[in-house]
């Protein structure tokens, strides 16, 4: 029954994409070519990263607002590692991206775990925090395209299958998170964790460590996203990413993952991200005043919450008896 | 930490003063901060106007950091030094005039240039350029990078709110009459954000291919709007040019991307702020409403009601000189 109903509400956020890129074929017919889907999916992959660790983090019960702070903070310690040492290898940078991204995502969930602060706090702090320390480390500097080497800059361009590798790192994140959720034990910890607390801890398991854990891999993937971004936009300076957090979070709300936690799939915030993608890549081409974008999205993103919520409605259980009838 | 500043503002000053004659107009100049490459390139023009002359001496100061407090203190020792003209790029509008009020109490000539001191506390402010020079070389940059002057041409701003690219575009439009085969097409808005000035940048590269150039009066805007170029695959057939900083650029000059951008060249800045000092200290001009004062080189400097006045137009960066300013800024 429940797997009915996430099944079509993801179904259905499908269908509002596929009509929506119909609609905008309409006004700009190059837009649903096979190059340009690839090219939105490879644009959407940063996102996508991002939403797959904070779809873990949401699974708890929990919230990480730091994650484009972290991925601006470790673009520019990858950036200016680059550019100090351009011989080591762009794996080895990713590498370190993701480990120094997983400590920024440790120290929130070390912080939500053994000292019981709310992740909403925790993260709001860490955000400010984490995008001070790009003042501290880069001294307002920018990192440039010339200072970065050609492999670093190349390595997420380069296409496999006609499709470049940026997007192939998306795919392969999605994989895996979808394989730690369904397929392992902390996954399906993350599930009971967010959607009973109490529960979980009668059933042995322990809540806080099992949101730290989450907060580890939000990290981790945000450190990634950091490479990634730098190298795509062959650029790092103190603002970069701003505010993107909230994109984040839209796309985890757009893809029917609950906020209270427990509830979500890897489909539905794959489906979420990918909506935003397309239209923030609509928007551009097909002619919309830019005084108008900003609130058209907004508009939008609330018309496709609506519409996929009201597909899933369900009634709701009454286990415990209602008080009238439990009155004598 | 004052008594250092002082002693060290001294003994720069005495050092320096020690072999020139008694007469020479002592200029200090006074940074935003020291340790920042673009006000060691204006150091360095001041320098050369100095040399020019024969007759002047620069004093290069500044605080630590961009503080208006770390300003009071230098020009404070400055004003001990009883030099004959302090050139401050502010770091506050309103907090040094008080200080630097005293200054003029005291005989000394007081200019502004690069980021002005609010006119009671100055006399003379040296703007780099002026709204009606970057939109009128704009529209030139436009033109030059156009074959035969003859297309379409795309603006890439920031939001569409921000005051400076929008008076930037609307001299830029203003100019246009004289480049007659020059038509913009469209206005992006990039938001100062790369990811979204590169997006923008590649959706105008599909739905509009007759492009030719994009020109972006926004240091970030010039940057991502290369990057997306070159990621398409359009270098030498789109063009990007506009206003950006030469070590931000230098690698988008050398790919093709951009042939050439504009900014203020702080060198030109330093020299006109000390020939302007100069002038002023020797009363070869004076400080009125209308009145002119030769910049040696660069020009002459006209001064309109508030005794402001722009230097020049931008200067222009390609092959030739990009790797050199990229060094400095």
């Amino acid at each position: 029954m429940l797997a009915r109903i996430v099944a079509s509400r993801d179904l259905m956020l499908a269908l509002i994409i596929v009509a929506m890129c119909l609609l905008i074929a309409t006004r700009f017919p190059q837009f649903i070519a096979p190059g340009n889907l690839i090219a939105i999916a490879a644009d959407s992959s940063v996102l996508i990263i991002l939403v797959m660790g904070q779809l873990c983090v949401i699974l708890t019960r929990c919230i990480d607002l730091s994650v484009a702070s972290n991925l601006a903070l470790t673009g520019m310690l990858i950036g200016m590692l680059n550019t100090a040492q351009p011989d080591i290898p762009v794996p080895v940078l990713a590498l370190l991206a993701s480990l120094f991204g997983l400590m920024l995502g440790a120290f929130n969930g070390a912080l939500v775990w053994l000292l019981g602060l709310p992740a909403i706090v925790v993260t709001l702090g860490t955000l400010a925090i984490y995008r001070g320390m790009i003042y501290v480390v880069s001294g307002g500097a920018w990192v440039n395209a010339h200072e970065m080497s050609p492999a670093f800059l190349g390595a997420i361009r380069q296409e496999v299958f006609g499709v470049p590798v940026l997007l192939w790192v998306g795919v392969a994140v999605v994989a895996i998170v979808a394989f730690i959720l369904r397929r392992t034990a902390i996954g399906r910890a993350f599930y009971t964790v967010g959607g009973n607390p109490t529960a979980a801890v009668y059933a042995g398991l322990n809540v806080g460590r099992t949101q730290f854990v989450a907060f580890c891999i939000s990290g981790a993937l945000a450190g990634l996203a950091g490479y990634l971004w730098v190298a795509r936009y062959a650029v790092a300076y103190v603002e970069i990413a701003r505010g993107f957090e909230f994109d984040v979070v839209a796309a985890c709300v757009i893809g029917g993952i609950s906020i209270m936690g427990g509830i979500g799939t890897v489909t539905g915030a794959l489906l979420g991200a990918l909506f935003l993608g397309v239209v923030k890549n609509a928007l551009p081409v097909i002619g919309i005043s830019p005084f108008w974008q900003l609130a058209l999205s907004g508009f939008v993103i609330i018309l496709a919450v609506v519409i996929n919520a009201r597909s899933a409605r369900s009634r709701g259980r009454q286990i415990l008896p209602t008080q009238r009838e439990a009155a004598p | 930490m004052n008594i250092k500043h002082i002693i060290a503002g001294l003994s720069v000053g005495l050092a320096l003063a020690a072999p020139v004659a008694a007469e020479d107009v002592r200029v200090g100049l006074v940074a935003k901060a020291l340790g920042i490459g673009f006000f060691d390139a204006a150091h360095s023009g001041a320098l050369e106007a100095a040399e020019e002359v024969g007759d002047m001496e620069i004093i290069y100061t500044g605080p630590t950091s961009t503080t208006a407090e770390g300003q009071i203190e230098v020009i404070n020792s400055l004003i001990a030094q009883n030099v004959d003209v302090i050139a401050v790029s502010a770091n506050d509008t309103d907090a040094l005039v008080p200080t630097l009020r005293r200054a003029m109490q005291r005989g000394i000539e007081v200019i502004s240039w690069d980021s002005a001191v609010a006119q009671e506390g100055r006399s003379v402010h040296l703007d780099p350029s002026s709204p009606e020079l970057i939109g009128g070389l704009l529209a030139r940059l436009a033109h030059d990078a156009l074959p035969d002057g003859q297309g379409k041409v795309a603006i890439m701003s920031a939001t569409p709110t921000s005051t400076n690219q929008n008076v930037w575009i609307e001299e830029m439009r203003n100019a246009l009459p004289q480049y007659p085969g020059v038509e913009i097409a469209t206005v992006l808005y990039g938001d100062d954000l790369a990811d979204k000035s590169y997006r923008e940048t590649v959706s105008l590269l599909q739905s509009d291919p007759e492009v030719r150039v994009i020109v972006a009066p926004t240091s970030v805007g010039i940057v991502a709007a290369a990057q997306a170029v070159t990621d398409e695959g359009k270098i030498g057939e789109v063009i990007i040019t506009g206003l950006g900083l030469p070590s931000e650029m230098a690698g988008h000059i050398h790919s093709g991307a951009a042939k050439n951008f504009a900014v203020w060249n702080p060198i030109d800045l330093g020299y006109s702020t000390a020939m302007i000092a100069y002038n002023l200290a020797k009363e070869n001009a004076e400080a009125a409403p209308g009145s002119e004062i030769s910049m040696g080189r660069v020009g002459t400097l006209s001064l309109d009601d508030t005794l402001s006045g722009a230097m020049a137009e931008p200067f222009i960066y390609d092959e030739t000189n990009v790797d050199e300013f990229a060094e400095i800024f």
